[in-house]
């Protein structure tokens, strides 16, 4: 196994760089964070609809999420591939196909995190700004948002560690990210399957645990915040233990 | 070329198409099957108070949790089937290997989860449940069998339900190694048709009505079983 990491450490990580396009571990997280911030702001809009009063926002959106959660990624993808040219009208490359299809399927499953984050504060914040005087989209931006934000960040760092897993299948569509990589090293060393995949899996397993790790943490400080929060807000005067 | 949905379940298009949904279906119930089996196993090793054992249950449950499902496919197939010894060779690289390997590699990823799922339930007990049943004479096993599953199987269907639909979307990427299930064969399709549109519009609008019909199952699951429904 180290034979083949110290044969070929250079094309997982950056695919042929120098000699071409970069390609490898450093295309696997370039798509990531593409995806995740990129369907953030979709991510709130269906978030906003969702949790929205009027009926004429909230159903379009039930109609998408469930659409969405019931279509495989691969599925996906390949209506990306499909469409995205008709819509643009010249052949695109697969990165910006797979980029399209994250952010059509991410901000479907990041819009559940912020809903949640917007569902756990109290509903007398919505009321009390409302009743100061502030506009809808005022008490979303000044009010609700900067607090439910703050409750999401765990939940954001542990669905980044799975847009990291869903770009694996980019390399159906011949994106030459991470997997890709390691398809071509097991084409050319052809004996060492098991090796090249394990380094494969490894290497997902390194970056995503210590995300998710983090994701861990985060929730465990988020929640000991909040709980002393409302023991202030509960009792004034009590000490935050 | 106008929209017409008949080209691509024409003749032995939909017998393909039919065959390519049985095949999903049989993917996705043996990986469910081995998934809640194992997952079960996993959740009640962890609650043992073995650190050996829960040591290594850790370190399943999250080196599945962490690795893509594709490349966890990849590594069964390529990796795994491949090597097996003489005595299994037939079983891991005849026919149909490709389908046993993928089968293999979603079940076990799936029961990582499952046993996740399972655990959040068990975290969501009262400690004196399992206490109580211990003084009253229970083993640990019987303990874990009759007191504390029952109750956190039932918190956790909704994960549980959840996890079943994910995994049952992940069969479709059975389709890279080339198990002819029912993403594969729509490309097949699209491929003798040129009738993209027409193809893929019916594969999802399977795929969107059985993850429908598994959220309205587990719906009811739920509504049965709730505590206290009885």
């Amino acid at each position: 196994m180290l034979d083949v990491l110290l044969g070929s450490w250079q094309f997982f990580l950056i695919g042929q760089y120098p000699n071409g396009p970069v390609g490898g571990l450093a295309l696997t997280i370039a798509l990531s964070v593409l995806g995740l911030v990129l369907s953030f702001p979709f991510s709130i809009l269906i978030a906003l609809a969702r949790t929205s009063p009027m009926a004429i926002f909230r159903v379009p959106a039930l109609v998408l999420v469930y659409a969405v959660r019931g279509i495989p990624l691969i599925m996906l993808i390949f209506w990306a591939y499909f469409v995205v040219p008709l819509i643009v009208g010249r052949a695109v490359p697969g990165f910006t196909t797979m980029v399209c299809t994250l952010v059509v399927y991410e901000s479907v499953y990041l819009s559940d995190v912020i809903r949640a984050g917007i569902q756990a504060l109290p509903a007398g914040q919505t009321e009390a700004a409302r009743s100061l005087g502030l506009s809808y989209l005022r008490t979303v931006w000044y009010v609700i948002m900067p607090q439910a934000l703050y409750n999401m960040v765990p939940g954001m760092v542990s669905q980044f560690v799975s847009i990291i897993k869903e770009t694996s299948l980019a390399s159906v569509i011949s994106v030459h990210e991470l997997t890709y990589s390691a398809n071509q090293i097991n084409a050319s060393l052809l004996t060492k399957p098991l090796q090249v995949y394990l380094i494969l899996a490894l290497t997902y397993f390194v970056l995503c645990f210590a995300l998710s790790s983090l994701a861990r943490y985060l929730e465990n400080r988020v929640t000991r915040k909040r709980n002393v929060t409302l023991v202030r807000l509960l009792e004034p005067g009590a000490t935050a233990a | 070329m106008s929209f017409d949905l008949s080209a691509v379940v024409a003749g032995a298009y939909s017998s393909r198409l039919l065959d390519g949904l049985q095949i999903t279906l049989w993917l996705t119930g043996v990986s469910w099957l081995l998934a809640y089996a194992l997952g079960t196993v996993l959740a009640v090793a962890y609650m043992a108070n073995n650190r050996i054992v829960r040591g290594m249950v850790f370190v399943y449950v999250e080196f599945h949790r962490n690795v893509p499902l594709l490349v966890l496919i990849l590594l069964w197939y390529f990796g795994v089937f491949t090597l097996a010894p003489g005595w299994l060779a037939s079983w891991t690289n005849g026919p149909g290997s490709e389908f046993r390997a993928s089968a293999f590699a979603i079940g076990l990823c799936m029961a990582a989860y499952v046993a996740e799922d399972i655990r959040s339930g068990v975290r969501s007990l009262p400690v004196g449940q399992n206490e109580a049943a211990r003084a009253l004479g229970l083993s640990y096993l019987q303990s874990a069998t009759w007191v504390i599953l029952p109750q956190a199987v039932r918190i956790a269907i909704p994960l549980l339900v959840n996890r079943a639909i994910i995994f049952f979307k992940g069969s479709a990427l059975a389709m890279t190694v080339g198990v002819a299930e029912l993403t594969y064969v729509t490309r097949e399709i699209e491929n003798a048709t040129f009738r993209t549109f027409e193809a893929y519009l019916i594969a999802t609008g399977i795929y969107v009505a059985i993850s429908l019909l598994i959220m309205a199952v587990g719906a009811m699951i739920e509504h049965r079983f709730a505590i206290g429904s009885r």
